[in-house]
């Protein structure tokens, strides 16, 4: 975040470009000396742009910038973004310069990184953007040569008229096209015609990133900031009484102790609001480390909370919730779990009838998988810069979705929108945490009460003990097979603290004549969110492994009898609101067994396991090949193959999809957050199990189908079925099945064989 | 005062020798190239070299640095010319990049030590340092690919 500050300014920009020649390409390769391949060049903000719209800007000297709208932690969209845009602009992609845009609904769209949604929020929106544009100066340049539009010619960022032989660059006629009326329903490219997008591109913070420059929320700086820590309550459950700073204030280099409510009582809480505590101390001080010491001086007095009442709106409109004040153990929510499983439980869907079936069966099988909560474990703990006056607020750092922070800041702060500034910067990762806003609330009323700019960081304790975990899972899966061993009826209950999992409508739903899903959930003072592939982490895990034991059971080889379940959901589907494309699934299938050789010389070599799974539009399966290293299951390989539509940047999806797998393999083994009379135990990476380097595995094979389908996103549906395949291949190399997650704790005791 | 050699160049710094470095690069000196991760050595993401040896900055206390030469990331080339750096763009290692720098300079000492590791040395030299996002089989590769950018620079 270099943005205010300028490294170079337009007059040594020129004389550059002067020295190496002039005119207009080496004007480009001037560029190109400092900075490429890092793309976004830093105090090119001096020179005067035209805006053509919210995305492009260009020079009189040709210098094209692209604004991506949507936040990066990660996944690339700083880079594959700007692609499509640059593709239907027709620009050469290697001049192009790229910058991260402020939060600017308006000109820049609803700017939300989750859900795997970039692709398919921005597709169209980019194309129409970059085909408009060019569209504009196609128009400038017919006016000012007074020939027809038709007759003008837009590529690589020049324009020409062949029969008079005029060209000129984008640049030259940027400031004429941007004063031009935007035309409606401008022609789109083939999308066999492309040739930035659909092929790998580099990412454009690569140089950046390798040598240390400042990108990220905890490297911003700021004239005369501050650093702010808070001290949250030891537990989920308890709550702050009393205080004495007087200690930590006397350490050096502190400025302020204090205590801050960040909701008043009744706010109504938008879906994105979550925050684990509503009161909270607060150190501020000169350096972090100064501030961390101060910390151990506070001297405080902690309650528990008992049960808190909760306004929440949004989503199922304003109610009332009562969030209740135990304070947690793993052991009981295990215990509470198997309690609740056993109650009746809301129905969500129902197909036939499926208690009958059941009764008439000649066969059930019967599993129950478990999963813990999961802390994120961002890289890059949370943080925030903020510096709020009376009159408005400007806020720096990482986050997933500005829309929906800032109502939530407009209220809090009581200032109008369009006087808080919230600005981007690269995220140290995200998985979904750092959509919810909290740390920037808490940034902001910090500032405000020093009267500062200050600079909120979480320590990692902070970042894994406080956080907004993946909830926790069960489900009880169960099948029912006549005397041939035929699939006759399919039931799914699944619970959770404080969510289920279920997704009634997906596979295999559709595919069985009598099916039933059910789901309930426990209420806890635990604060849940969004991470990687909600839901869909745990039930392709406990879904696909159960699949795997009832192709077992039932003779079968485990892909073809799911490619037979999905015959059947695509010619004669149970049901109206089946959710998955049966060919779509299939495919993947497919083209997995395809490429690692199933069923081949190479089966003998390993044990393997293989999963599925649709969710957030695209398909994804994997096989995994398990060995042992050092006496421990290990994945030496994996195949994985997926449908996500067309691949903007094929090297960058497939770095996505590695990462999705060695992610999902780290999960599955070895995560897991528990708690003790509300405290969570693993308060750090000494105890928080993360996947290391020699865990990963030799080589991550990944296939993509070819189709000129839309984009439908990729950051989450290549890692739930990790979990499944690893389940499948660990059965494989070890004769048991594993039903709790992490697998590599202990297993529930020994279930009948089938 | 405490004079301290970072990057070739000499600080005057008054800070803390208790001040763990991480922190007096980042804080004091401005150099954020560093990074936090866990604080605990568990993570790697914040490894500099200290007379040629990869450290733990977050554990390392200003004063053990007093006097030795201590590099980071923003000093380990000049415009990111360094073989692993170089390796690492030409495969595009990165995802959302925060453990990066630490993974270079935990894999820039193996390489001093080590002209060509092979998996099993990547594996052992970098099992202290973490990648949320999974990108450990392209740093491996890229480990590969800068032993050979390296060798070819040599001769
Ligand atoms: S921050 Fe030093 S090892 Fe993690
Ligand atoms: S690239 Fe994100 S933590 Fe390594």
């Amino acid at each position: 975040m270099e943005k205010t500050k300028s490294n170079i300014n337009r007059r040594s920009f020129l004389k550059a470009s002067a020295l190496l020649g002039g005119g207009l390409m080496i004007q480009f390769s001037a560029l190109a000396k400092f900075d490429l391949p890092a793309k976004s060049v830093d105090g090119i903000n001096a020179f005067p742009w035209n805006e053509i719209n919210g995305y492009i800007k260009i020079t009189s000297d040709n210098v094209i910038k692209i604004i991506n709208p949507n936040p990066e932690f990660g996944q690339n969209v700083m880079t594959s973004l700007p692609m499509i845009v640059a593709e239907e602009l027709d620009v050469d992609w290697k001049k192009v310069i790229v910058e991260m845009g402020p939060h600017d609904s308006v000109k820049l769209g609803a700017q939300f990184t989750g859900g795997s949604n970039s692709m398919r929020m921005y597709w169209r929106p980019l194309r129409e953007a970059g085909a408009t544009a060019r569209q504009m100066l196609m128009e400038a340049a017919a006016q000012t040569w007074a020939v027809p539009v038709e007759e003008v010619t837009a590529k690589a960022g020049v324009l020409g008229h062949e029969k008079s032989g005029k060209t000129a660059s984008y640049g030259d006629l940027a400031a004429k096209a941007s004063s031009l009326p935007v035309p409606k329903g401008v022609k789109l490219k083939d999308v066999k015609s492309f040739n930035v997008v659909r092929n790998s591109q580099k990412n454009v913070e690569g140089a950046k990133i390798v040598s240390g420059k400042p990108l990220f929320g905890l490297d911003y700086k700021h004239e005369g900031m501050l650093i702010a820590m808070i001290q949250h309550p030891p537990a989920f459950g308890m709550t702050f009484k009393s205080f004495d700073g007087s200690q930590a204030l006397k350490m050096p280099g502190i400025k302020s102790v204090f205590s801050l409510k960040l909701y008043e009582d009744g706010f109504e809480q938008g879906g994105f609001d979550t925050r684990t505590f509503n009161d909270v101390l607060v150190v501020v001080g000169k350096t972090t480390w100064e501030v961390m010491n101060a910390r151990k001086k506070l001297i405080v007095e902690w309650v528990p909370a008992g049960d808190v009442k909760d306004t929440m709106a949004g989503r199922g409109g304003k109610r009332e919730v009562v969030v209740p004040g135990e304070l947690e153990n793993t052991a009981d929510q295990h215990a509470k779990m198997v309690e609740y499983a056993n109650k009746p439980a809301q129905v969500l869907r129902k197909d036939g009838d499926p208690e009958t079936a059941f009764k008439n069966a000649a066969q059930i099988i019967e599993r129950t998988f478990n999963a813990p909560f999961l802390a994120h474990n961002c890289m890059e703990p949370m943080n925030f810069f903020a510096h709020v006056t009376d009159e408005k607020a400007l806020l720096v750092g990482p986050l997933q979705a500005p829309g929906w922070t800032e109502p939530t800041l407009v209220k809090v702060l009581k200032l109008p929108a369009d006087k808080i500034e919230i600005q981007m910067t690269r995220m140290g990762g995200g998985f979904g945490r750092r959509a919810y806003g909290h740390y920037l609330v808490e940034a902001a009323l910090i500032s405000k009460k020093v009267n500062a700019p200050v600079k909120l960081i979480y320590s990692r304790e902070d970042d894994t003990t406080y956080g907004i975990y993946r909830p926790m899972y069960t489900a009880t899966y169960r099948a029912a097979l006549d005397a041939n061993k035929n699939l006759i009826a399919f039931h799914v209950k699944g619970g959770g603290i404080p969510e289920h999992a279920i997704h009634p409508n997906r596979f295999p739903a559709g595919a069985v004549d009598n099916y039933l899903a059910e789901g309930w959930q426990i209420p806890s003072n635990i604060t849940i969110g969004a991470f990687r592939a909600p839901r869909s982490n745990f039930n392709a895990a406990a879904e696909q492994s159960f699949l795997d034991e009832l192709a077992e059971a039932m003779g079968k080889d485990p892909i073809d009898f799911r490619l037979e379940l999905l015959k059947r959901a695509k010619d004669t589907p149970v049901g109206k609101n089946n959710e998955y494309d049966a060919d779509r699934y299939a495919g993947v299938l497919k083209l997995v067994k395809e490429k690692s050789g199933w069923n081949g010389p190479e089966h003998k070599k390993f044990s393997r396991g293989v999963a599925a799974y649709f969710c957030h539009s695209s398909y994804a399966a994997h096989v995994v090949d398990m060995t042992t290293k050092d006496g421990q299951p290990y994945v030496e390989r994996v195949f994985s193959a997926i449908d996500c539509g067309i691949v903007i940047n094929p090297d960058a999806a497939t770095n996505m999809v590695q990462g999705a797998v060695v992610d999902g393999i780290g999960n599955a083994m070895y995560g897991g957050l528990t708690h003790k009379n509300g405290v969570v135990e693993e308060s750090n990476f000494h105890k928080y199990r993360l996947i290391r380097m020699h865990e990963a595995p030799k080589k991550v094979e990944v296939h993509f189908i070819k189709n000129d389908i839309d984009p439908t996103g990729l950051g989450e549906p290549p890692f739930p079925p990790v979990f499944g395949a690893v389940a499948n291949a660990l059965y494989k190399a070890s004769g048991r099945r594993f039903y709790q997650q992490p697998f590599s704790s202990p297993q529930p005791s020994a279930i009948p064989a089938v | 005062m405490i004079k301290l050699n970072i990057n070739k160049k000499i600080y005057n710094l008054d800070a803390d020798p208790e001040m763990p470095l991480l922190w007096v690069l980042r804080d004091v000196v401005g150099l954020i190239g560093t990074k936090y991760g866990c604080g605990v050595a568990q993570c790697g993401a914040c490894v500099v070299h200290l007379d040629g040896e990869a450290v733990r900055s977050c554990v390392t206390k200003l004063s053990r640095a007093e006097g030795k030469k201590v590099i980071t990331i923003e000093g380990l080339s000049e415009n990111h010319t360094h073989p692993l750096q170089q390796a690492w763009l030409e495969l595009d290692v990165s995802q959302c990049g925060y453990c990066q720098a630490g993974q270079i300079m935990s894999a820039a000492v193996l390489l001093n030590e080590n002209k060509k590791p092979s998996d099993q040395d990547i594996d052992d030299a970098m099992a202290g340092n973490i990648c949320r996002c999974g990108t450990y089989l392209r740093i491996r590769e890229a480990i590969h690919l800068a032993s050979e950018i390296q060798g070819k620079e040599r001769s």
